[in-house]
Formats: structure tokens, sequence, C-alpha cells
């Protein structure tokens, strides 16, 4: 790794984890420090080798025909290059001040100055490590690229996409009853708030009201999905920094919650329980005493996590200004949910643009100081709280009445009438194949999930089927946090890093 | 520059507010009372040209974020509703900016021409699209000029084409149930 002529591809990328890499990053040569990009598109695009190369950096001037004239295909226009970190002396100094982060353009005093980056820093002390995308502690399959100098992480570069199934081309190919079976696998932590609001965006296009009782229905079955997902945290953030107490604990008390939601919807885990038009059922009876021992349960025992993590020396080492991030940069950077509030912004959507009937509802938005990883774990613990504290009001406040809107349009018969009228039959039989025509539009709704914003875009042509459906993952959006958080801490850090972002890799690649 | 109205005074461009007027356009949520706080959201039509410093305009106007940014393939599609003045192009850049201030969102779409599939990159104004605008550069192959490392991030890098435009067909997988009994 030290060698000095490190122009040569092996030795930049590291004799250790070599074999780690794919052979694109082996391979792709490079002869000198300007034709790195030039060279790897050639070595891409193989198959043609009449077509020109484009210029190392630049893309104004991007070659759109060919020397004949003909336009340039797709492989073409497609190979731009590799997703990898590489080599300083591989980089150009554009994308390697991102990388280091100095392409912030924040406010004085936290802006690093572009000309103290040293771009010309030799590659010789340095070395490229992969951890991931099978590594445990990346909760999924997110592959981080690490610059080390030392044990110093020098710069990050997070490398997504392993578990991308095209979900939202997928969503075009359904109709509107099916598309929450497709998007409540996105978040797999917290589905109802994939279904959530994915029924919000089509009831705007719709233009339905919905009876009182769904909409708290649905309050209640996110809230408790919120603090399963943030027990799901604490259990797996215990977990990757050594206590492996607290993941039993957080895993027993999600479990209390997944019982109920097994109870309700049928299922643990992707429910299809918020369907456009309302939920797929009411509520079980007796369900205001199993959600109360729920609320009994989880409160009292958020303290004992209190006792077991936040007074540990160990754990505060560990996280006690680790990851510190300023406001500036979180909103800079589009980050949202714990991580946003752990800055001190107060930004909650439930809060500050109610949807559903959250202005309803008294609670408190909790918001850190440092925005270190300390932070982003007491936001979570108290927030488990907070919703606690809004499942209660809800078993009080829920309302009577139907649990879905009775509009012919979008919803099926109840399975009763089915046997015994004919019209309803069929009625059922068109909803559930063809469903339901939109009105054409487009409409953004956002809601606050575990992890942020979950915003959906959707485009209607008018027909039954989405012309276009956007899911604003919070997680995908987060993860440009890594680089920042992770610059100039030490490797053994990088994962508590990682894991106080919570990302849901089935959300980040979709 | 000093704000939006600046820039939309210099680069006369179609705003549109709430659901007058322009059916199919309208965020209809934004009426509903389920969304009681909630303003009508805002639409604006920028050309290509006055996306940049328009959307430099809303953020020293105090949207502090860029909330989303997609592409939209109009290819099957194309007469869409739009309100008059805009031309009608395949592809779509949506924005979705939002200022925490005054909790407002606005939405910016830039139409796109098939044969010049170019934007700028808001990545300086915005650092956190970068994200964003690869997928958007990924799934549709819009180019975003000025954005510092636009490669794939979804899709293998060395994968042909872009999956979510229209044109783009769904692939199968025949099924073959080995264990099963052949036809008797």
């Amino acid at each position: 790794m030290t060698d000095p002529t490190s122009n040569t591809p092996e030795d930049g990328v590291g004799g250790t984890d070599a074999p780690a890499l794919p052979a694109t990053e082996r391979g792709d040569g490079a002869p000198n420090d300007t034709t790195i990009r030039a060279s790897a598109h050639e070595a891409e695009s193989s198959g043609h080798p009449d077509t020109p190369q484009p210029p190392p950096v630049s893309r104004d001037e991007y070659p759109k025909v060919g020397p004949g004239g003909e336009a340039i295909g797709l492989s073409t226009e497609t190979s731009e290059g590799h997703q990898e970190l590489t080599r300083r002396s591989a980089t150009d100094p554009g994308e390697l001040r991102r990388e280091v982060g100095a392409v912030l353009r924040l406010p004085e005093g936290v802006v690093i100055d572009p000309a103290n980056i040293d771009v010309e820093q030799s590659d010789d002390n340095t070395m490229i490590i992969n951890m991931g995308p099978q590594h445990p502690s990346t909760h999924g399959v997110l592959r981080l690229m690490f610059e080390l100098d030392g044990e110093t992480v020098l710069r990050t570069k997070p490398v997504i996409g392993y578990l991308h199934t095209g979900m939202e081309k997928t969503a075009e190919e359904l109709t509107y009853v099916q598309g929450s079976t497709n998007v409540t696998r996105m978040d797999y932590l917290s589905p109802l708030h994939n279904e959530l609001v994915l029924s919000l965006a089509v009831e705007a296009l719709l233009g339905i009201e919905l009876p009182a009782r769904a909409d708290w229905i649905r309050m209640l079955m996110t809230e408790l999905n919120r603090v399963s997902s943030h027990l799901m945290w604490m259990a797996t953030n215990g977990m990757d920094l050594g206590s492996t107490s607290m993941m039993i604990y957080g895993f027993r008390e999600r479990e209390m919650v997944l019982a109920f939601f097994e109870k309700t919807t049928g299922l643990r885990m992707n429910h299809n329980f918020i369907r456009p038009g309302g939920t797929a059922a009411d509520l079980p009876d007796g369900w205001e005493d199993d959600v109360t021992i729920i609320c009994d349960t989880v409160l009292p025992r958020t303290d004992e996590y209190d006792e077991l993590l936040t007074g540990q020396p160990l754990f505060r080492q560990r996280t006690e200004s680790i990851g510190r991030l300023s406001a500036e940069e979180a909103l800079a950077l589009s980050l949202t949910g714990p991580i946003l509030r752990s800055t001190g912004v107060p930004w909650d959507l439930r809060r500050s643009m109610p949807y559903l009937h959250y202005d309803q509802v008294d609670f408190d938005v909790i918001v850190g100081t440092y925005g270190d990883n300390f932070d982003r774990y007491s936001v979570r613990l108290n927030e488990i709280r907070e919703s606690i504290r809004i499942i209660r009001q809800i078993v009080e406040k829920m309302p009577a009445g139907d649990y879905r809107v009775q509009d012919k349009k979008v919803t099926p018969p109840p399975r009763a009438r089915i046997d015994e009228s004919m019209e309803a039959l069929i009625h059922h039989f068109k909803v559930f194949t063809e469903g339901f025509k939109v009105p054409e539009g487009e409409v953004y709704v956002a809601i606050e999930s575990p992890r942020g914003e979950l915003g959906c875009y959707l485009v209607s042509d008018g027909s039954s089927k989405p012309y276009r459906m956007h899911i604003r993952g919070p997680s995908f959006v987060n993860l440009q946090a890594l680089p920042v958080m992770m610059r100039g801490g030490l490797l053994a850090d990088a994962v508590s890093v990682c894991s106080s972002v919570d990302p849901v890799m089935g959300e980040v690649d979709r | 520059m000093t704000g939006a109205a600046e820039a939309t005074s210099v680069d006369p461009v179609t705003p549109v507010e709430g659901p007058a007027g322009t059916a199919g356009l309208s965020d209809s949520g934004g009426g509903s009372s389920r969304f009681p706080g909630r303003p009508v959201q805002e639409i604006v039509f920028p050309t290509r040209e006055q996306y940049l410093p328009l959307v430099q305009g809303y953020r020293d106007d105090g949207f502090e974020m860029c909330i989303d940014l997609c592409g939209v393939d109009y290819l099957t599609h194309f007469n869409r509703h739009l309100p008059d003045g805009v031309q009608p192009e395949r592809f779509e850049v949506v924005v979705n900016l939002l200022s925490l201030s005054t909790a407002r969102r606005v939405r910016l779409r830039v139409q796109l021409p098939e044969s010049d599939l170019e934007a700028a990159s808001i990545f300086d104004v915005y650092p956190g699209v970068e994200a964003m605008e690869r997928e958007a550069f990924d799934m549709f192959g819009i180019i975003f000029v000025g954005h510092p490392d636009l490669t794939r991030i979804l899709m293998p890098e060395d994968w042909e084409g872009h999956p979510l435009r229209k044109d783009y067909g769904v692939g199968r997988v025949p099924v073959q149930f080995k264990g099963a009994p052949g036809p008797r």
C-alpha cells in the first residue's frame, strides 16, 4: 500500500482488500490523473469501438452524435463511470471536495475552505477499504468505502443499489388497489407509514373525505408502528455498540406491538392494512385493552433503557460528540426526522404541517442540541414516550363510525353482501380486477415517518394505475449525511455513526 | 439575487397558485379538511434557463430545503394539463422545495425535450440533491450539468438503459415449476 509507484491501480486499492473489490475497480488502470474517467468509460463501452471518448470532467460538450452522424445509443450515454470511491490521484477535484464534505455552501464558521482540502495529498499514506455490503452492522446491504489514514476516516462514500428491485416501476404496473402491497415492502420497519402516504396521495387525487374513525385508526396504527420502529432501532443500535441485552429487550417489546399488528391486520409486517379509502378492517374487539397493555409495559421499560444505556460510561463514550452535525449542514443535506431534530431544529411534520388529526393531540417535539450520536439516541428514546402519550389520547378520543369511506367507486362491498347480491359480486370483482380510476393530476403528500419525511409524488393519467409513483424515502436522503458525519472520525466509530442514521435499505434502494 | 420575486420578474414564469382554473394541476389535498393547516401547494413551471436562477431565488427567499427531486417520463401521457405558455415536453424534472420557517412547499416542474436531456444541477444551491439527481439520471438519463459525480446510483454501473422510461420494457422471467408433474 505504501508503494511509491502508486500509479499502478493494484497498489492504490490496497493489497489487503483487493479481492473484495469487483473487477472494474481493479481493472480500470489509470495511466495518469486526467484520463481516469475516459479510460473507465472506454472499458465499459468497449462494445462500441467507434464511439469517441467523452471529455474527462465536463459534460457540456458531451457528444450526442457519433462520427458518422448516428445518434449514440443508451449504452454510451449511460456509461458515466464507476460508483466506487477511487484514489485521490484518480479523482477529479470537484468530486474530491464533495467527498470530504467541502462543497457545502454554509454560513461562515462551519464551512471548510475548499483551498484547505489537500487535493494533492499522496495516496501513499492512505488506504481505501470496504465495509459491506454484507457487514452485519450496515443494517442490510449498504456498502461503505472508506479512505483511511491509519484509523482516521478521511473520506466515506456509500455505495447503494444492492437491494434495488424497481418498486417504482412495479407500481406503474399495479392498480391503486394493489399499490399498497407494493409500497409496504419499501420501509419494512414502518410499513404502515408507507401505506399511509400512498393512500393519502391517492385520496388527495380522488378528493374523497374519510370518516373520522378511519383517520384515527390510521393514527393509532402508525404511532404504534413508530414505537416498534424506534424499539427496533434501540435494539440494533445497542447491539452495534456492544450492548446485547438492549438488543434482547428491544426485540422483546417490539414483539408486543407486532403481536397487536398481527391481531389487527393478520400479518406482523407488510400489512396492506391502510388502503386508499380507509383501512382493510376495523380494530379487533378489546383493542383498547391490548393497546393499554402495550403502553403500560413499554413506557416503564423506556426508563429501564435509560438506566441501562444513558448513564453507562462505555455507551456515552461511544456516542457523545461522535458524528456531530450542525443544523446548517443538516438543512443543506435535506436531512429530516430524528437526525434533523437532534441538531436542534424543531421540525416535525405532525406539528408543523399536520395531517390526519395530529392537530388534536397533545405531544412534544423532541429536539437535541449537539447533533451527535447521543442526541439522536435521546431523541428517539423520548419519541417513544411521546408516541405512547399520543396513543393514550387516541384510545380516549377514538370516535365511533365506519372504518372506510362508503364510496361505491373505491370501496368493495361487505363480504356478506356478496353471498346474496349479484350486483355486489360484480362490484367486488370489478374493484379487485380493474381497480378504480383516479382523476388526472399530480400531487405530493408527505408524512412524518420514524426516519423523517416520507413523501409520495403521484401522477395520474386518469386510468386505474399510477402513471408515475415516486417515493421520497427518508433513509435514501439521510444516507448523504454519512460522509459528513464520519469525516475525521475513527473507523471504530463508523459503526456507531451508521447505526445512528437508522437506514432501512429496503427504502434506500426501493 | 434578492429572491424568487425578482427571479420571476426577470424571467417570466407561470406560477400556478392553487387549484383555481387549473383542473388536473391542483393539489386536491390542499383544500381537504384533513390537512387543515396545510396551505395549497404552489406549482411553478420554469424553463430550463430559468430553472437554476429561480431555485437560487427560492433559496434566498427562505426555502431552506430541497426535499425531493425526481423525473417523470410523459411519453404515453403527453397531452397532460399544463398552463398556457408552457410547451409540453417528454421529460419533466420535478423539484419540491420546503420552507421550514413558513411551513410552505413549492413545486417546480421543468420541461426537458427528449433530444436534449440536460438540466442545470442545483447541487451548488442544495447539496442534498446529490443522491436525488443521481437517481433521476439513473432512472431517466437526465444529465445534470455541474453535478460533481453523476454516476448511476441504484442500477449497476454497467447497466444499459434507463429503467423508469416508459419505453423501457418490463422484463419477465418465465416461471418453471420444476417439481410439478407435466401435462397428462
